[in-house]
């Protein structure tokens, strides 16, 4: 079982009503691998992850969540969630527990928590040990979301929008805390709006959009993005120029003769994951 | 067996956890601990006269302040905080986690459980020290007291839970939920004399369980031959505990099957 996916969906198909929120759907995300899910709001992102969380169930489909399907009511369902992790969206619960009582009372629920005191150093709350969640600051919260998220030694961890908030420093170091869990072994599954944070974290990204999986690809060639035209551009008489180039090394070759050596203020700019992005969910609406 | 015995560990420690978030909000403290008394001294003062030979309305008012304690600390307490719960996303991530729900439910009865015997207790004291309350006195009566406690603690925590999926938010639950209960004490003789509602009314508090437990109290904290005052002649011990019996099963069976995590 340890070498089959950590999570296996097959046609997954989810409505409400009337109305398709996941319109048949198949991925596979391989253990130890951080993969991200992308899509705008209201695409079935949160349906599908919700369904793999065991909160909702689908309509038809296969769904494997660690060999198991997380739809499975009473004591098997409990059990299986000692092998996962989930972080969910805002929550603002527990208010008036300090760190450390929030997180050794969730310790308890747990076969095989991780040490109480380690997790607090992992997620950085060292200094905030006694504080209440009322006191601590949005992105000290996230962070004990997080704890409580991992503190079960999970196999499998749900990551929803985990930085949403943050200053950018805040967001290094919880990169930082990611690749951490992934480096133990840890499967993530992330959702996120911020394409950087995918670019900085994922293995592979899924674009989802209208209930479908657009493509599923790594970050450096989603969208055909390794193949796509860099623009070069530079300052002359005064004015930026720009070129759109299959073979930007051959342009600024050929740019540099014409300038005698320095080109004025070049830049040669890939395509970021964002305006990959954009232009797929753009093109199918 | 190891299952049971590690749903009530955890349920053990939810109630120790949830009394700890009790305390910490104090205006929760004052509502739920200190307003029975607050209303008995009130009501004490008030009203001074004796209802029966020997028996004065604050002793009457005892009675009916620990049963409608029983559905304050239980049923509404239950059905406010739970929405409130709901909203704040505490549910949702106990449900992303191995605890049991009996463990959430265990741990519910328990909190209501001790906050009933803190409230009794100060009920009992300061009814003692500022009314010259009568305090049960045979072990028959102790035992009843004790029972009915016991019964009407679960009952109301049961309907508390049961009554959580009603309200639509936790910021309105308040509103919802509180009439309710300060009708049902009007109708069930805690702030009037039971006998001296009009008949339609007392028959409509009958279908519920405050009217059966501040009858119950009475019987305890009232002497036996007042019982020749109540409606039907005695004091329908029996009677009463068939009916917590009944809401109890009815609110278990509603409590499991309509319980929801999240606000959809």
């Amino acid at each position: 079982m340890n070498n089959a996916a950590a999570i296996q969906v097959r046609g997954l198909v989810k409505k409400y009503g009337q109305k398709v929120a996941v319109a048949g759907i198949d991925l596979t995300v391989e253990r130890g691998e951080i993969f991200a899910l992308l899509g705008p709001n209201g695409a079935g992102k949160t349906t599908t992850v919700e369904i793999l969380e065991g909160y909702r169930s689908a309509n038809s489909g296969e769904v494997k969540v660690l060999g198991f399907d997380p739809a499975t009511k009473g004591a098997a369902g409990q059990r299986w969630r000692n092998q996962i992790g989930i972080v969910l969206q805002s929550a603002s619960d527990a208010a008036d527990l300090s760190v450390i009582e929030t997180i050794s009372h969730f310790a308890n629920y747990y076969q095989n928590p991780r040490d109480v005191q380690q997790v607090i150093d992992e997620v950085g709350l060292r200094e905030k040990i006694n504080a209440k969640a009322r006191e601590l600051s949005g992105g000290q919260r996230r962070r004990l979301d997080v704890a409580l998220g991992i503190i079960g030694s999970p196999e499998l961890l749900f990551l929803d929008e985990p930085t949403t908030g943050f200053d950018p420093e805040a967001r290094r170091s919880f990169w930082d805390l990611i690749r951490t869990l992934k480096s133990e072994g840890t499967t993530i599954l992330l959702t996120t709006h911020y394409l950087d944070e995918a670019q900085a974290l994922a293995d592979r990204v899924g674009v989802i959009n209208e209930g479908k999986i657009i493509e599923i690809a790594t970050p450096d060639t989603l969208g055909g993005r390794n193949n796509a035209p860099a623009k070069v551009t530079w300052l002359e008489n005064g004015v930026t120029n720009e070129v759109l180039s299959k073979n930007p090394t051959e342009e600024v070759i050929r740019l540099s003769q014409r300038f005698n050596g320095q080109i004025p203020e070049l830049q040669v700019l890939r395509p970021n994951l964002e305006e990959i992005y954009l232009r797929m969910i753009g093109e199918l609406k | 067996m190891k299952t049971i015995r590690e749903t009530l560990r955890i349920g053990l420690l939810r109630s120790a956890l949830e009394f700890k978030q009790f305390l910490r909000q104090r205006e929760s403290v004052v509502f739920t601990l200190f307003f029975p008394v607050i209303l008995l001294f009130i009501f004490g003062t008030v009203f001074k006269d004796t209802i029966a030979p020997g028996v004065t309305f604050s002793q009457y008012f005892v009675a009916g302040m620990i049963a409608s304690g029983l559905v304050n600390t239980g049923f509404q307490q239950l059905a406010i905080t739970i929405p409130m719960e709901r909203d704040f996303g505490t549910l949702k991530r106990l449900r992303g986690t191995p605890m049991s729900v009996s463990s959430y439910f265990i741990g519910k009865a328990l909190l209501v459980t001790i906050l009933m015997i803190i409230q009794t207790a100060l009920l009992l004291f300061f009814g003692t020290l500022m009314f010259g309350l009568n305090m049960p006195t045979s072990l028959t009566l102790w035992w009843n007291f004790t029972w009915l406690v016991v019964l009407g603690s679960a009952c109301s925590t049961v309907l508390g839970i049961a009554f959580s999926v009603v309200p639509k938010s936790g910021r309105g639950a308040s509103a919802v939920v509180s009439p309710i209960v300060i009708i049902l004490q009007f109708f069930s003789g805690v702030f009037f004399v039971f006998t001296s509602l009009p008949s339609w009314m007392q028959q409509f508090a009958a279908l519920f369980p405050l009217k059966w437990l501040t009858q119950g109290m009475r019987s305890v904290f009232l002497p036996a031959d007042f019982a020749t005052q109540e409606v039907a002649g005695n004091w329908e011990i029996g009677k009463t505990a068939l009916v917590l019996m009944v809401w109890l099963v009815a609110g278990l069976v509603i409590s499991i099957k309509t319980f929801k995590w999240s606000r959809e």
